[in-house]
């Protein structure tokens, strides 16, 4: 059983059974993270390039230390300090990246289908880590195999999604994995952070978020990008935080048994309040967790066999 | 054609001795550790944890180590094993570990699941037991229990069929197939 793929670029690409054969290989790695030797020797020799266009601390802490933990080489590039601010080209950096032989590049970019356009430049494995708006495929696994945990299992299973969809990549990753595994979605936002036509992807949507979590198992809440309003999406963050941020007021409106996420980093009391984030119902931080286990079972369904010649 | 080499009555009567010897040898339970290779290898730890309990009236732990991530042939083999249970129930440090397996043919995953386990500790030793013992060593490893030994040649297939995977109790071998 392997995944019969050169790259994993998206949720949108892989079908139910591939996600499901990521989702168990994930379970089985946690017990390496657990040990007092967190190593195993499966990837020896294989190198894994960190290539990061865009600001990260979980994400890229995460895929090292899942190479790490496999016993490959990871190199981490920040752009800040590379060759990308003397103006050498993407396609350009990809090649002198290849010419070193790696196996693996992860990669994370503020537009959309950089990961794809690096995967045809190059030979090695390319795993995108967020592409502008479009997909985060490592953090929706982890998001998948956190409710796994949690609930047992995801199919039949309500999730609201709430936030800035517009520009959420993990929103969008999340609706392709989690419609697929047979769960029905909402998402819930502000008019102006609801794209028109999001229902395409399989899932409702609502402005109202009280009616988004009412029935909901999972509640994920977003990072509202404060940076944006300037662009004038919503008045004011406090307006937001009145309308769609989660407290514990508004979380009684909820399941009893819901369970709360957030991708990170959090803006405490605007999407969600200190109370929330640090209460029982809150996974964040098993999420941070899980996010290893799922990075090294990318890292083992893509570099651990031959490749198809 | 396939061939029945051992029956639910045979098996049985293989572990039976298999965790007499265990026990005399190692002068009783004390520091025993049973850790079955799964799939097969697991279940046949399982019973040979009930059969020690049977004789000595103490229960050994037991559990299970996976040896896939310390295979030798990841990256060479197309089709990439998946990952199975790691179940280790204590520290091992200064315990004597019975690990044990279906078959014994190459050696490979036998010293795959040494590696696995030294990476949790520092047993005081480790003992091998298996159903069977095929032939066709590739490294210098022997087992210290064995429930039958069954000469092959290497094309042939030896399965080991159990009551918990697969329904049946026996082993069997197929002739070659090429």
């Amino acid at each position: 059983m392997r995944l019969k793929r050169k790259d994993l670029l998206g949720i949108e690409e892989l079908s139910a059974e591939e996600i499901g054969l990521i989702l168990t290989t994930a379970e089985s790695f946690r017990e390496v993270s657990e040990r007092e030797i967190k190593k195993v020797p499966t990837l020896r020799g294989k190198t894994v390039i960190n290539l990061f266009y865009e600001p990260s601390t979980r994400t890229r802490t995460s895929f090292e230390i899942a190479a790490k933990r496999m016993s490959a080489d990871a190199v981490n590039i920040s752009v800040s300090t590379s060759s990308v601010v003397k103006g050498e080209t993407l396609k350009d950096t990809a090649r002198n990246l290849e010419a070193m032989r790696p196996d693996c590049i992860v990669v994370r970019h503020a537009s959309a289908g950089v990961p794809r356009m690096l995967a045809g430049y190059v030979g090695c494995s390319v795993v995108n880590a967020g592409d502008g708006s479009h997909e985060h495929p490592s953090q929706a696994l982890l998001d998948m195999l956190t409710v796994k945990e949690k609930k047992g299992g995801i199919e039949g299973l309500k999730i609201a999604i709430i936030g800035d969809i517009t520009h959420s990549r993990v929103a969008r990753s999340n609706i392709y994995g989690f419609t697929k595994l047979g769960a029905a979605v909402t998402v819930a936002g502000p008019p102006t952070m609801l794209p028109p036509g999001i229902e395409a992807l399989g899932c409702k949507a609502t402005t109202k978020m009280d009616s988004a979590i009412s029935d909901a198992d999972v509640i994920m809440m977003l990072r509202i990008q404060t940076e944006r309003q300037k662009e004038s999406f919503f008045p004011t963050v406090r307006e937001y935080s009145s309308l769609y941020g989660l407290n514990s007021e508004r979380l009684k409106k909820a399941k009893p048994d819901a369970i709360i996420l957030h991708p990170g980093p959090i803006n405490r009391g605007v999407e969600i309040s200190s109370e929330v984030a640090d209460g029982p119902f809150s996974l964040i931080l098993d999420q941070v967790t899980n996010g290893v286990a799922v990075r090294m079972a990318i890292f083992y369904m893509l570099l651990g066999a031959a490749r198809e010649e | 054609m396939k061939k029945i080499m051992m029956d639910d009555k045979a098996i049985d009567r293989a572990l039976a001795r298999v965790a007499h010897e265990i026990i005399e040898r190692n002068r009783g339970t004390d520091k025993l550790v049973i850790l079955g290779i799964p799939t097969r290898g697991y279940h046949l730890a399982m019973r040979l944890q009930n059969k020690i309990e049977e004789i000595e009236g103490v229960r050994p732990l037991a559990g299970a180590v996976d040896a896939t991530l310390y295979r030798d042939d990841l990256g060479i083999k197309k089709d990439q094993p998946s990952l199975k249970k790691m179940d280790i129930p204590i520290s091992i440090d200064g315990k004597i570990i019975i690990m044990v397996d279906d078959v014994l043919f190459t050696g490979r995953t036998t010293r795959a699941a040494m590696n696995a386990l030294m990476d949790f500790g520092r047993p005081l030793s480790i003992q091998l037991a298996v159903l069977v013992d095929r032939g066709h060593r590739e490294l210098p490893i022997k087992a210290d229990y064995v429930g039958k030994n069954i000469p092959t040649s290497k094309k042939e297939g030896v399965k080991v069929h159990l009551e918990e995977t697969d329904g049946i109790n026996e082993v069997v071998t197929e002739p070659a197939i090429d």
